[in-house]
C-alpha cells in the first residue's frame, strides 16, 4: 500500500529526529562531545579569570575631532547656586551591614543610605549639576588627573561625582574585605572587576558622554555610586550645604541641568558675560521621588 | 508467618540506583533554591569571573559571594551526581528510553552550567538569565522523571483503569504540566526583567483552573487510585501555598521598592515562591506519569452525522 505524501514526510521527519537523538545519545559520541566541551571550558579557564587590577581599561579615550578650545582666565565666568529640597524630609534609611562582619566592624555609628540626603536649611546633597547645552561642538582639554573613587567603610566615596569622557577613573579599595566594582552604563562598555583588600588601584575610562552611570557592588548590595560622564570640565556636585560652583565657563548662554538619583532632573537657562558670576538655584520637590 | 522475599543482586542494584536518583533530585531542588537566593540577594555578579571565582576555586565567602559561589558549588555537586547517574543508568538500566533520559539530563546540566557562565560574563542579559532559570526547571523535571522511572513501584505492572472521558485525564495532565512550565517561564521573565506582571497573573489563573480540573477529576473518578489521589492532594496544597506566596512576593516587592538592599523577608518569600513553583511542576509531572501508568484510553466509537458508518478509533 502506498503512503500519502504528507504522511510519508512526517514519518521521514520522525525517523530523522529519532536518528539524531540516537546519535547524540550514543554513549561514545556523547562522551566525545562532553570531552570537547570540557576541553573548551578548561582552555577558557586558562585564558580567562580575574583581570589583574592595575591594568588600564580596554576602552579607548575619545579622539578629539577639532581644535581644543582654550579657556581664557581673563574672561572665564562662573555659575554658582544652591540645591534645595521642598517638602517633608524623608526618613533616613539605615543600612544593615550585619550580614558582613568586616563591614559592620568598620562603623561604630549607624550608617545611612545616601540616596536622598537633606541637610540643614533644606540643602540637598549629591546633586550632579552640569552644562547640558550651549557649548556647541567645542572640544576641551581632557584632564589627565584621575578622578578617585574609593571603597571605604563598605561605602563608595564620593557617592556622586563627575568625570570627563576619556579622563582616567582610579578605583581604590581601602577596606579589609573584598569588593566587586560594577558600573552599569548604557552608552559605554559595561565592566565588572573584583578587588581584594590591599589590591593595586584599578584604572578605567569612559569614552562616551553619559548621564549617569550607576555603579554597584554586588557583594554588598547597599553600595551604590553614580558617575556623570561629560565631554567638558563644566560640572559639579552639590555639597553638604547644597551649594555648587562651576568655574571657568566661556561667556555665553547655557542650559544647566541638575540630576538627582531619586528626584529626577531639572534644567534652567543662564547667560554669563566675561568674568561674570551668576547664581542658579534649583528646588526638588518631595513628590517627585522616582521608584 | 509472612516471610519477606529476599532481593536478588539485580533488584538490589535497581533499588540503590533509585535511591541515588532521589538524592540527585533532592540536590537539584536545593540547587534551585540556591539559584533563587542569588537572584533574591542581587548577587548574580558578585563573582565577576567564571568558571573560576576570583581566580580560585574557593574565594572569600563574604557578602554576595556566599550566594553566588555557594550556588556554583551546589551546581558542581549536582553536575557530578548527574554524571554518575547517567553512567550508572547506562551500565545498569535495561530500558533504553531511561538510559537516554539519563544522558539527556547530563547534556542539560552541562548546557545549564554554560548558560550560568554566560550570564556572569555578559552581565546578566535578561534572555540568558531567563533561559537559565527555565532550563533549571526542565532539568528538575528530568531528574523527577528519572526518580519515578527507576522506582521499584514503577517497575511493577499495575492493572489499567479505563478512562472514558472525552478529554482524557492523561491529556489534561499533560496540558496542566505544560501550562505550569509556561507559567514558570513567565515568572522568570518577570523576576529578571521586572515587567510582565499581567501575563504572569493570567498564567496563574489558567494554571489554577487546570490544576483544579485535574484535582476534581481525581477526586470524582479515581478516589481509589492511591498514587493519583496522593499526588492530587499534594498538588492542591502546593498550589494554594504558591498562590499565597505569589501574592506575598508581589506585595513585599511593592513595599520594599525604596529599600537600599534586599531584605530577609523579601528574599525568603520570593525564594519560597520559586521553590514551591518547582514543586508544583514536579507534582503535576509525576501525576502525568502516574496517569499514563494506571489509566488507559477507552476504545470509543465515534458517530459521524454525515456518514452512516461507524469508525472505530
Amino acid at each position: 500500500m502506498k503512503m500519502e505524501p504528507g504522511k510519508a514526510s512526517l514519518v521521514n521527519t520522525h525517523k530523522i529526529l529519532m536518528k539524531g537523538l540516537e546519535t547524540i545519545m550514543n554513549p561514545r559520541k556523547f562522551a566525545l562531545l562532553f570531552a570537547t566541551l570540557t576541553m573548551m571550558l578548561i582552555l577558557y579557564a586558562c585564558g580567562g579569570g580575574e583581570q589583574k587590577t592595575g591594568e588600564t581599561g580596554e576602552q579607548k579615550a575619545p579622539e578629539t575631532t577639532g581644535p581644543v578650545t582654550q579657556i581664557d582666565p581673563a574672561t572665564a565666568a562662573t555659575v554658582t547656586g544652591k540645591i534645595s529640597y521642598e517638602g517633608e524630609k524623608p526618613k533616613p534609611i539605615q543600612i544593615r551591614m550585619d550580614a558582613e562582619a568586616a563591614c559592620a566592624a568598620l562603623h561604630k555609628e549607624p550608617v545611612y543610605a545616601q540616596q536622598v540626603v537633606v541637610n540643614g536649611n533644606n540643602a540637598l546633597q549629591y546633586v550632579f549639576v552640569y552644562v547640558k547645552e550651549g557649548l556647541g561642538d567645542k572640544n576641551f582639554e581632557i584632564s589627565k588627573e584621575p578622578v578617585v573613587l574609593d571603597q571605604k567603610g563598605c561605602m563608595y566615596h564620593p557617592h556622586v561625582f563627575g568625570v570627563q569622557a576619556g579622563q582616567p577613573l582610579k578605583v581604590l579599595n581601602s577596606d579589609p574585605t573584598t569588593h566587586n566594582i560594577h558600573p552599569v552604563p548604557a552608552n559605554n562598555r559595561e565592566w565588572n572587576k573584583s578587588m581584594s583588600p590591599g589590591v593595586t588601584p584599578l584604572e578605567q575610562t569612559f569614552p562616551r558622554e553619559e548621564i549617569m552611570i550607576p555603579v554597584k557592588c554586588n557583594v554588598h548590595p547597599w553600595m551604590k555610586s553614580y558617575i556623570g560622564v561629560v565631554k567638558h570640565p563644566f560640572f559639579a556636585v552639590s555639597k553638604e550645604d547644597g551649594t555648587f560652583e562651576i568655574k571657568g565657563l566661556p561667556p555665553g548662554e547655557y542650559t544647566i541641568e541638575a540630576w538627582h538619583e531619586k528626584l529626577g532632573t531639572s534644567t534652567q537657562k543662564v547667560t554669563v558675560g566675561p568674568k561674570e558670576t551668576k547664581s542658579v538655584d534649583f528646588t526638588f520637590k518631595a513628590a517627585a521621588v522616582i521608584s | 508467618m509472612f516471610k519477606q522475599r529476599e532481593l536478588n543482586s539485580s533488584e538490589r542494584g535497581a533499588t540503590w540506583l533509585h535511591r541515588f536518583a532521589l538524592v540527585a533530585t533532592f540536590s537539584t531542588f536545593v540547587l534551585i533554591i540556591a539559584g533563587a537566593l542569588v537572584t533574591g540577594n542581587e548577587a548574580g555578579l558578585a563573582v565577576p569571573d567564571w568558571p573560576l571565582s576570583y581566580g580560585s576555586l574557593m574565594p572569600p565567602m563574604v557578602g554576595g559571594i556566599r550566594y553566588e559561589h555557594g550556588h556554583r558549588m551546589v551546581a558542581t555537586f549536582v553536575g557530578f551526581l548527574t554524571m554518575i547517574l547517567a553512567f550508572w543508568l547506562w551500565r545498569g538500566e535495561s530500558r533504553r528510553s531511561v538510559r537516554m533520559l539519563g544522558f539527556l539530563a547530563l547534556g542539560v546540566v552541562i548546557i545549564q552550567g554554560i548558560l550560568g557562565g554566560i550570564t556572569v560574563l555578559f552581565f546578566l542579559p535578561t534572555i540568558i538569565s531567563v533561559s537559565h532559570a527555565c532550563l533549571a526547571q526542565a532539568f528538575f523535571c528530568l531528574m523527577v522523571s528519572l526518580t519515578l522511572l527507576t522506582s521499584p513501584d514503577w517497575r511493577q505492572g499495575v492493572p489499567k483503569i479505563e478512562d472514558r472521558n472525552n478529554f482524557s485525564f492523561r491529556r489534561l495532565c499533560v496540558l496542566t504540566t505544560g501550562s505550569i512550565y509556561l507559567q514558570l517561564i513567565l515568572g522568570a521573565a518577570l523576576r529578571h526583567s521586572k515587567s510582565g506582571i499581567v501575563f504572569h497573573l493570567v498564567g496563574a489563573f489558567a494554571v489554577t483552573v487546570l490544576a483544579m480540573l485535574v484535582v476534581t477529576r481525581v477526586f470524582k473518578y479515581y478516589p481509589n487510585v492511591s498514587s493519583l489521589l496522593r499526588a492530587a492532594w499534594v498538588l492542591s496544597i502546593l498550589l494554594l501555598a504558591q498562590l499565597f506566596l505569589g501574592t506575598g512576593s508581589y506585595l513585599i516587592r511593592l513595599a520594599t521598592r525604596q529599600d537600599v538592599q534586599p531584605g530577609l523577608a523579601m528574599v525568603t518569600i520570593t525564594t519560597a515562591h520559586v521553590a514551591v513553583g518547582a514543586l508544583v511542576l514536579a507534582t503535576s509531572l509525576s501525576l502525568t506519569f502516574q496517569s499514563y501508568r494506571v489509566l488507559s484510553q477507552a476504545n470509543r466509537v465515534r458517530r459521524f452525522s454525515t456518514a452512516p458508518q461507524k469508525v472505530a478509533l
